[in-house]
């Protein structure tokens, strides 16, 4: 799950990891208020959407009057904020954040995440702030610090002042910056985030490091152990289908193609769209149904498969062992009736009961066509909506 | 013979009084030598009492105590299956596989690192499969998970692969051509997990009884490179590999935790490279791994 800026920095400052004062808005006049709240001659008017590079796309501006504030929130407040992560039809900006303008005089860049090789938390750190880390991880792969923490220990003193004097920052500035990388570690854990970045953290004229950024995102699986979390979700940057979905415990992500798949497992469905393509297809989504599809789920995969208007036929691939073929027969026939199905579908279905599945498909009078193996489905498919 | 488990092995159920794990539990006793291996359960609660003939008792400590179980299998809810995890490790037992979906990152993290520290200390090493897995299998002994048994056959193949249904497909073919499997191991997809691929495929390469691999990755993470790369040196057996996400978009969460594309290393594309490199025999196509491992032999 990820949270917005705003809210990644109050999660911060709650750690102790110094932000610029904010106050997020949802309206023009809330913006203009909020800079006179805030004081001051020069603020930044931030919108916030969850993709990143927002400062490109002409979602970051500086104001320097209370009514360049208000010429600049009505701008970017309702704009379809283009970026690199939001896709070519960008994502609507429906919050901004006021802050008070920052004293930059250098930008690092500093993220915790878990490392999945070692089974550490790596904490990375770099002088070159400001931009996209993965042209500086591709470029010059050098200038990113790591350090591993054991989760067990913590991350230790030292291995903050190797960071932090391995970016470069001066000596007056050490002792806050290992105090601040410290703090978001604990952050990272005790939230059980999956990702913390801060980019830029910046050395301000004063020697002091502040976060201008903050990105986070969360483990899933953890959520159930944070509430305060679970509030800061969004519902208007996360894709509709998607949301509906998961409330049928449904694993699904809408993609360019104009196959709709329906699988039981997410390697046997990554498979499944794999095969499609290689006989000539695109697949229109990913939908893992998971362990125990009942009819009631299989229905809502079809229903949620069908909104998508590029979808001009089905594949559904099931490998029944606990869940049998039968039951995954008899939920495909129900869904299949009960949202008039009108474009071609093709089943495969093995493992537990296969048989029986297959027979109670052919009587149905419904035109399924059936697959013994994934290839001969994705062909099938393939053929059916050309 | 096979790896890890046969037809002597005697299991521990930690969370058979749970729905889940009674029914499964259930299935593995009525595969083939399951009802000799499944010895134990655990909950606290209820010990002294006894669930499909099974006897519960109050730890794994005195589950192992009681019965001489070596290996213990985890239908422990998320919240607590880390708990369950150490417990039987502290309860030295050999083997333990975790089949519960949905375990905090987090709560494995400090179950992967406490386990390393006790080998590190000198303790003994507990061998952790999963979490979030189908189990392991060896045909027509014992059968350790929720994966279906009649689709396998008793033979010379080992298989292992990070994804449930994907194994399951795997196994299927090779019973189809004809060819039997000595042991298949799903080590789940979780990001911190318990055997990686290469552990696995080391065992492969030193069991008598394994002819050929088939291993299955999928996009996401360094394992199947590692793997890859061992075996180039190492490994005396064919291998035929599949990597499933070649359409997936990068940054998009697959199902799995670990099917998580970030950086250009790690794309399906890229492992697929990296493995003919390492000379395994690798398709794009994932009805063929069946018949592309037969052509090997």
């Amino acid at each position: 799950m990820k949270i917005h800026e705003y809210q990644g920095k109050e999660l911060l400052r709650k750690f102790g990891v110094p932000t610029p004062r904010g106050i997020p808005c949802f309206s023009v006049d809330e913006a203009v208020k909020a800079a006179e709240t805030l004081g001051g001659s020069i603020w930044v008017v931030k919108a916030q959407i969850h993709a990143g590079g927002r400062g490109k796309g002409g979602g970051v501006k500086l104001a320097r009057s209370l009514d360049e504030v208000r010429k600049v929130a009505a701008e970017i407040l309702g704009m379809q904020l283009i970026t690199h992560q939001t896709g070519p039809e960008g994502q609507k900006v429906r919050r901004l954040l006021i802050e008070d303008g920052a004293d930059i005089k250098h930008e690092y860049y500093v993220a915790v995440l878990t490392d999945r090789a070692t089974q550490k938390v790596a904490v990375m750190a770099s002088s070159a702030g400001g931009m996209d880390i993965e042209e500086v991880a591709h470029a010059t792969p050098e200038l990113i610090l790591k350090e591993f923490a054991d989760p067990l220990v913590g991350l230790t003193d030292k291995q903050a002042e190797n960071l932090a004097r391995g970016i470069g920052l001066p000596d007056g500035s050490i002792a806050q910056a290992v105090e601040v990388l410290k703090n978001l570690y604990k952050c990272y854990m005790d939230t059980d985030a999956s990702l913390a970045e801060i980019n830029p953290l910046i050395l301000e004229g004063n020697g002091n490091v502040k976060a201008l950024d903050a990105k986070f995102n969360f483990d899933s699986n953890a959520l159930f152990r944070h509430e305060d979390i679970v509030a800061y979700r969004d519902l208007d940057e996360e894709d509709a289908d998607e949301i509906a979905a998961s409330k049928f415990d449904l694993a699904y992500i809408s993609l360019d193609g104009d196959i709709g798949c329906l699988v039981n497992g997410a390697g046997l469905a990554m498979a499944t769209m794999d095969t499609i393509k290689l006989f000539g297809g695109e697949p229109a989504n990913f939908l893992d149904v998971g362990g125990g599809a009942t009819t009631e789920k299989v229905t809502e995969a079809f229903k949620i498969m069908l909104k998508n208007p590029k979808v001009k036929g089905i594949l559904v691939n099931i490998f029944g062992g606990i869940m049998k073929c039968d039951t995954i027969a008899t939920g495909v026939i129900t869904a299949a009736r009960e949202v008039k199905l009108s474009v071609p579908l093709v089943v495969r279905m093995k493992g537990t009961n296969e048989d029986l599945g297959k027979q109670i498909l052919k009587e149905s009078g419904l035109p399924i066509i059936s697959a013994d193996t994934m290839a001969e489905a994705a062909t099938k498919i393939v053929a059916a909506v050309k | 013979m096979s790896i890890l488990i046969n037809k002597n092995t005697k299991v521990i159920t930690q969370g058979i009084t749970g729905k889940t794990g009674q029914f499964h539990t259930e299935k593995c006793i009525e595969y083939a030598n399951g009802k000799a291996c499944y010895v134990a359960g655990v909950n606290p609660k209820k010990a002294g009492e006894s669930v499909l003939d099974v006897p519960i008792f109050a730890t794994v400590k005195d589950a192992a105590a009681n019965t001489g179980a070596t290996a213990s299998v985890i239908y422990v809810p998320p919240a607590g299956a880390a708990a369950a995890i150490l417990e039987a490790v502290e309860a030295d037992l050999d083997l333990v596989v975790c089949i519960t979906e949905g375990i905090p990152v987090r709560d494995m993290l400090e179950v992967r690192n406490k386990m390393k520290a006790k080998e590190a200390a000198g303790g003994k090493r507990t061998i952790l499969i999963g979490p979030n897995c189908s189990g392991i299998i060896t045909p027509e002994e014992l059968k350790i998970g929720i994966m279906p048994g009649h689709i396998h056959r008793k033979g010379r193949i080992g298989v292992v692969s990070r994804s449930g249904t994907l194994t399951y497909e795997a196994a299927a073919q090779l019973s189809e051509v004809g060819l039997g499997q000595s042991t298949v191991v799903n080590i789940g997809g979780d990001p911190v997990n318990g055997l990686k691929h290469l552990d696995v495929m080391k065992m492969f390469n030193d069991d008598p009884d394994t002819d050929a691999v088939i291993m299955i990755g999928e996009i996401g993470g360094p394992d199947e490179a590692n793997a890859a790369l061992w075996c180039k040196d190492n490994m005396k057996k064919p291998i035929v590999g599949f990597i499933a996400g070649v359409t997936a978009p990068p940054g998009k969460r697959m199902g799995h935790a670990g099917a998580l594309i970030s950086g250009g290393a790690d794309t399906a594309d890229a492992k697929l490279a990296i493995m003919e490199d390492c000379g395994f025999k690798v398709t794009r196509n994932p009805s063929e791994m069946g018949k592309l491992l037969s052509s090997l032999l």
